[in-house]
């Protein structure tokens, strides 16, 4: 744990298995459901959850990926984010969406990711899935299935690895004091 | 209905990006493309694929650029580039404002300066200015502190057409690197000409300028003069041959009664993109023009309506690039600046 390190590549693996789990008992099945993921790291995240179910269930679960960039509300305090990439969304229509990011941690990305998957077509309920829930909302915005809820200060910086685009699954909190610190 | 199924440009299934596109832009302005690098076009190519999905949406509209206000200055008139850029700021969510110089205080003898002064203190954040002289838009980029759009200037530089140019180009050819494109006609006045020379040899195509010595300006081959080097070559019929592209320039009214040739049949003749000289080149060749088209003199009728013709195409591309052109230049600033600072 020297290095910061707060989920094994195991305990990322069993905590997809579990949300997996959770999400189609409590849809009771697979029934209308579709997954959509969050660029970057809500994608792989998604696509995995939906593996799970394949694997216990036989249910072919629709993936989509979200890209929220057009929606942010943080125009004002520009100049950084201006990559974006073309989300792709399968119909959404009276579906239960589940919505899939790596961490939650302020909401404003999921407020985004909410106006964002309305204007797709009206779903008949959205959730949220998240790996991590690290605290610190600033919005009434909650999650409905959560891998690991793990206390963090504000400076602290939160890492999620998918072995997909980083090599290894992990997750690893950085704490900027501790880091000073060591120094 | 399937606001999924579209057609997007590939390296989506690439996540991570090797060099962060935040570092990539950093311009304020947009007054042509003689200093973009490969990297800069693949960038904005890019970012139209993401704005291509959400035209293609049933509601095409996002909150991207809310609260932002865009003022079209148009000196000359145009009916697609404007129409163009104020859809593409009505669906990011942006205000936008045409003011035309007719008819309005330039007509009254305001200077150019003045105006778009004017108009960044009534609260623009970005100007879209169209203008009869080259450099005008550098000029209004100097002395605003908002940004800055070249819709056209003179016959100098129309950055955003040569970039849905290219977008149409690469949605079917994937790459231009070594690809010939022949640019044909009006070469001299080509505003549009200019700007496409400059993006697609920064992506390494093999271009070819088409004209009659009268129409092609001095200097232009060997790259000594201002543009890159290009291709000359006189006689239509060999340029065409083999050709992957065959953009066709607008042969204006007044030079055919200019001197610079010695009449509208006698250019068709020697110059038109007709159904012959179509199939001399490559097989699936894509036939472009900027518009609008003059059918019967520069291109013929056929050929502009037949399958390999991406006019419409290359006009409904257009909406999209300049909503990612937009995107950038609104998000790339560094700040909002001050309301007070129009007043510079």
């Amino acid at each position: 744990m020297s290095d910061g390190q707060i989920m094994s590549p195991p305990d990322v693996r069993r905590a997809i298995t579990r949300i997996a789990h959770e999400v189609v008992e409590h849809n009771r099945g697979t029934q209308d459901l579709v997954l959509v993921g969050m660029r970057t790291r809500g994608v792989p995240l998604a696509r995995r959850i939906a593996q799970a179910i394949a694997s216990f269930e036989g249910a072919d679960i629709p993936v989509g990926s979200l890209d929220v960039g057009l929606y942010r509300d943080d125009l004002a305090d520009r100049g950084h984010r201006v990559s974006i990439q073309p989300s792709e969304m399968p119909d959404i229509r009276g579906k239960r969406v589940v919505l899939v990011d790596d961490v939650l941690y302020t909401g404003r990305t999921v407020r985004a990711a909410l106006d964002a998957l309305i204007d797709y077509g009206r779903p008949e309920r959205i959730e949220l899935a998240v790996l991590v829930d690290r605290g610190h909302r600033e919005l009434p915005i909650r999650a409905d299935y959560v891998g690991k809820n793990i206390p963090t200060q504000r400076t602290d910086d939160v890492q999620v690895r998918f072995e997909e685009i980083d090599g290894e699954d992990s997750v690893r909190v950085q704490s900027l004091r501790r880091a000073e610190a060591g120094r | 209905m399937t606001a999924s199924r579209i057609e997007t440009r590939p390296a989506d299934t690439q996540l991570t990006p090797a060099v962060p596109d935040e570092a990539l832009w950093t311009r304020r302005h947009l007054l042509d493309l003689d200093d973009f690098t490969a990297d800069e076009l693949d960038l904005v190519m890019r970012t139209t694929g993401v704005m291509k999905e959400v035209l293609a949406r049933e509601v095409p509209r996002v909150p991207a650029l809310r609260g932002a206000t865009i003022v079209t200055l148009f000196y000359e008139n145009s009916t697609r580039t404007r129409a163009s850029f104020e859809l593409a700021g009505k669906v990011l969510g942006a205000d936008v404002i045409n003011v035309s110089a007719s008819g309005s205080s330039v007509a009254k003898g305001e200077s150019l300066v003045d105006t778009v002064k004017t108009l960044r203190a009534i609260g623009a954040d970005l100007l879209v200015m169209r203008h009869h002289r080259s450099g005008a838009p550098y000029l209004a980029s100097r002395h605003v502190a908002c940004s800055v759009v070249n819709a056209g200037d003179g016959l100098h530089a129309h950055p955003t057409q040569a970039l849905l140019d290219l977008y149409t180009i690469t949605s079917h050819l994937d790459s231009v690197r070594g690809r010939k494109i022949v640019i044909v006609g009006d070469v001299l006045h080509s505003r549009v000409a200019r700007s496409n020379l400059w993006s697609l040899s920064a992506l390494g195509a093999e271009i070819t300028l088409c004209a009659p010595p009268t129409l092609i300006p001095a200097g232009i081959g060997a790259g000594e003069g201002l543009l890159p080097p290009a291709r000359i070559e006189h006689d239509f019929d060999r340029a065409v041959e083999g050709a992957d592209v065959i953009m066709a320039l607008r042969m204006q009214h007044e030079r055919m009664t200019g001197g610079y040739v010695p009449g509208a049949r006698e250019y068709a003749r020697l110059y038109q993109v007709n159904a012959r000289r179509v199939a001399r080149a490559a097989p699936n060749a894509l036939v472009m023009h900027p518009g609008p088209m003059n059918e019967g003199v520069e291109i013929s009728h056929e050929v502009a309506h037949g399958l390999q013709s991406r006019v419409e195409e290359q006009v409904t591309n257009g909406v999209a690039v300049r909503m990612a052109v937009l995107w950038l230049m609104m998000r790339a600033r560094p700040e909002r600046p001050a309301a007070n600072r129009g007043a510079l």
